[in-house]
Formats: C-alpha cells, structure tokens, sequence
C-alpha cells in the first residue's frame, strides 16, 4: 500500500518557485552594478587567490558596461523579492510551519550527525521530522540572509536618508561588502540545495510541485533520510 | 516523529466522492495535475520577461522600468528630510589624491576670469554672477563620503557657498508673485557638453554646496574650476562641475547621464 502524506503548503510552493525566477534577476542584476566597481578578492598575504571576478566568468555572462540596466532591473524587482520574502515570513508564521522550520535544541548536533551522514562518514541518518536539522538551519539562515541583504540593501541604496542604517550595517563600504558577501552564501546555497535535491530523488523534489509525498506503507515507518 | 504527524492527510477520508480510485490513480492524477499547472505557471514568467523585452524604450530602458523608477523617486520624496544629513568627518581624513571620473563637458578651454555664473529667469534678463561676488557669501565647508554611481566612493573635502542661501540671496527658484517652488533646478557646463536636472528639494538640502574650494585650495580643472556642485544627496554624476549656467523649470531639465539608461532621480 502506498499512502500519500502532505509535505509542502500550496502557499509555500509558490513563495518557494516565485523567489526563484527573482533572486535570480536580482543576483544577475547585482552582477552587472558589480562590474563597475570590482574590490573584491580572496587574499592571503600578497597571494591573490581568487579575483571577484576573473574575466573569463564576466565574458561569459556578458557582464560589462551594462551599469545602468543592471540598476534599473535591480530597483524595480527589489520589490517583489521584498514582498515575497516578507509574504513568506508572514506566512511561517500564521500558519505554523515555523515549528518545522526554526531549529531547536537539538538541530545543531543533529545537523553533525546529518553532514556525517552524507558525507558517508554514519551509517544512519538520525529521524526527523519534516525537515532534518541541517535543513532547519539552512532554511532559517536563507530568510535572516535575506533580510540581511534587504537591510545592508538598504543602507547602500539611500545612506544619506538611511545614514543610521548605514552606520549600523558598518559604513557604505562594509555594507556593501555584506551585501555581496550575502549574494555568493546565496549562490554556495544554491549549490547544495540542487545537489542534496539530486541526491535524495524524485519523490522529494516532486513535493515541491505537487505538495506531497508518497509514502510505502508496508515498510514500518523508518523515516526517510531526506537531506535537501 | 511523535508530535506532528497531522502533517498526514489521508486524501480518502477528506475527499470521500473519490473514494473509487485507487491510491495509485490518485498519486498519478494529482501529480499530473501538479505538474500542469506549474507548467501553466511557468508562462507567468515568461510572459513577464517577453512584456519588458517588447516595452518601448524610454531613454534606452523599457518604459515599465521608468515607471518604476518614478515611483521609487515618489517613495525617496516621501521620506526626503533636510534633517538627515550625510555624516561628516574631520579634516585629516580627506583624501589628498581627490579621484576625477570623467570630462564630458570641460573638453573646451575656459577663460576663468571672464568666467561668470548665468542664472537664467523667466522673463528676466539672465544674471551674470562672479566668482568675487559669491565669495562675498558665507563659505560653508563640507568633508563627507563622495559616492560615484559606479560604485566607489572617497571622502573629500570641498568649501563653497551653501546653494539655499544663494538660491535665497539671489530670490531664484519660486514662481512670479507665489511661493511655490519650481520643482527642477537645471545646470550645465558652459559648452553644454554635460548637464544635470535636479529636484528642487535636494538642491536645497542643506549640504548642497556651489563649490569653489577643494582641501583649501581654489578647484582645478579636471575638478571642475572655477565653480562646481557639490551635492551629497546625490551620486556623483549629479555633482556637475565648471558650471556655465543655472535654471529652475517646471520640467525635469535634460539629463546627461538619465539620457543614457541611468535613473533620473539618483538621490541618496
């Protein structure tokens, strides 16, 4: 017997698939505003070990001299991504999901035990519900990250009217270092989130399309390693 | 696991008329469904991206984007106050190599001592400022974080003549027999090679300077000599430097840099 079992609200698939499209338009916007003004690298010493951004990667993505519709593609769905993320936010909330989706005390170890695990370094995943514990965590650094990239967004867009703002998020340089650095945690989460979707299969990730699971019930209810 | 397994909707017991499927069928039925509609869904986007892609261009954007832009210069309005003030810092912390970005509009030559400020007014003969004369103003210095739309930004260290006070000493700016304000001032470069619109309000934003000085010293050329704007509630490309002439309008004045994809407002 198969049974199906509810995983995802309708309202949480669509914040999930609508925030896509636009954090995508907003990183790419972003990149071309970066392109006028690069500061950035990764360096020890005086050995540069990465330069943001090497020229093959701006070739590639067509990144020059396009400043100016950068920002306007930046400006305008800067909205939508704020009110779908606070939408979101709201919505956890009124309708509980936060309780799955907060960590408690014992993500922190649980989320060790789940590296461990899919690192192939345990052999068993510890139970969970809904989400693991180093989904709790990721799930609820992606929404302070976004409200972090709003704020230090904020602070770089109007840090005469926001002066306090500005201050606060460490100066229009520092800010504006935080907002980038913001911009590549989304991309690494990005990574992660498409490999552990892969990794864990088709019935996890239909659930984001159609809500829920398919559950064998024959075998006794082992929950299911869900990693994503 | 024991607390919340209400999570677990068994769809026969809510949806009773079904009953006669299988769950099997049910599983296949409503992916499918799931499925067709997020592809049907998938045209939002799209059809999204095909709209701004078809918008004429207003100003080298899609006019949806202006649009948009408008609104958020109606937000910035709604929140504009001449009590908040870009910070300042001491002296020593002013960059000595002050960066230059740019010469449209100083590629001619300038004669600086036949150089004189043009205000020109509505059914007025212009007038014709001199440098002499605007020193005879209070100087104001300011030593704020210059901002370039590009991204960086310096602090540097300008003096000048606060741009309220000679707007006030010169009685510019407000309509024939009213109060009301004309809502754009216009500026260029005496040749008209660059040439900015700004708001009446962030003109006259306390920190906005007609600038003469820079790190004590009378502004060189690639500067902006003999007088330049200096305005910290805007970025840089506002900053217009050796000004030819000055004007208040009812309409947004040309903009150099809005004429070429940037937004009109650009204020900080």
């Amino acid at each position: 017997m198969k049974r199906i079992v509810h995983k995802h609200p309708l309202a949480i698939r669509w914040f999930h698939w609508i925030n896509f499209p636009i954090l995508t338009i907003m990183i790419w916007s972003g990149l071309l505003i970066y392109w006028a003004y690069q500061p950035y690298k990764i360096q020890i010493g005086d050995v540069v070990l990465f330069k943001f951004f090497p020229n093959w990667f701006i070739q590639a993505l067509n990144l020059r001299r396009r400043l100016a519709e950068g920002m306007s593609w930046h400006f305008v769905f800067m909205w939508l991504f704020t009110i779908n993320g606070i939408l979101y936010f709201l919505y956890t909330f009124i309708s509980g999901e936060w309780r799955f989706l907060l960590p408690n005390r014992h993500s922190f170890r649980e989320a060790w035990q789940v590296t461990l695990h899919d690192l192939g370094l345990r052999k068993t995943a510890p139970p969970q519900v809904k989400y693991n514990g180093a989904q709790r965590i990721a799930y609820t650094a992606i929404l302070v990250m976004g409200f972090g990239s709003l704020l230090t967004g904020l602070a770089i867009y109007k840090p005469t009217q926001f002066a306090w703002l500005t201050t606060l998020t460490g100066g229009y340089e520092t800010a504006r270092l935080i907002h980038f650095i913001l911009t590549i945690g989304y991309v690494l989460f990005f990574l992660i989130h498409i490999a552990q979707v892969v990794r864990t299969g088709w019935n996890n990730f239909q659930a984001m399309v159609t809500g829920f699971e398919v559950e064998k019930k024959e075998v006794k209810p082992v929950p299911p390693s869900l990693t994503v | 696991m024991a607390e919340i397994d209400d999570t677990a909707e068994n769809l026969p017991e809510k949806k009773p008329h079904r009953e006669e499927l299988t769950t099997e069928q049910q599983i296949r039925r409503r992916t499918l469904k799931a499925f067709a509609w997020f592809a049907a869904a998938g045209i939002i986007p799209y059809s999204i991206w095909k709209w701004i892609m078809i918008q004429p261009k207003q100003n080298r954007l899609p006019k949806v984007f202006r649009e948009v832009l408008n609104a958020n210069e109606k937000v910035a309005d709604s929140y504009f106050s001449n009590a908040n003030l870009a910070p300042t810092f001491p002296k020593e912390r002013a960059a000595k190599n002050v960066r230059v970005n740019g010469k449209d509009g100083l590629r001619s030559a300038i004669d600086k001592d036949a150089w004189r400020l043009t205000v020109e007014r509505p059914a007025q003969k212009p007038l014709l400022i001199s440098l002499d004369d605007l020193k005879t103003m209070p100087k104001q210095e300011i030593i704020y974080q210059f901002k370039c739309i590009e991204g960086w930004s310096q602090i540097q260290h300008w003096g000048g003549v606060n741009f309220a006070e000679f707007v006030k000493k010169y009685q510019l700016g407000k309509k024939t027999g009213s109060d009301d304000w004309y809502p754009y001032v216009g500026m260029k470069t005496p040749d008209g090679g660059y040439y900015v619109g700004i708001d009446t309000p962030s003109a006259l934003h306390p920190q906005t300077l007609l600038a003469y000085e820079m790190n004590d010293q009378p502004l060189t050329d690639p500067h902006g000599a003999p007088l330049r704007l200096i305005i910290p509630v805007k970025y840089g490309v506002k900053n217009l430097k050796r000004i030819g002439s000055i004007w208040f309008s009812d309409e947004r004045p040309r903009d150099f840099w809005a004429e070429r994809g940037y937004d009109y407002h650009v204020g900080l």
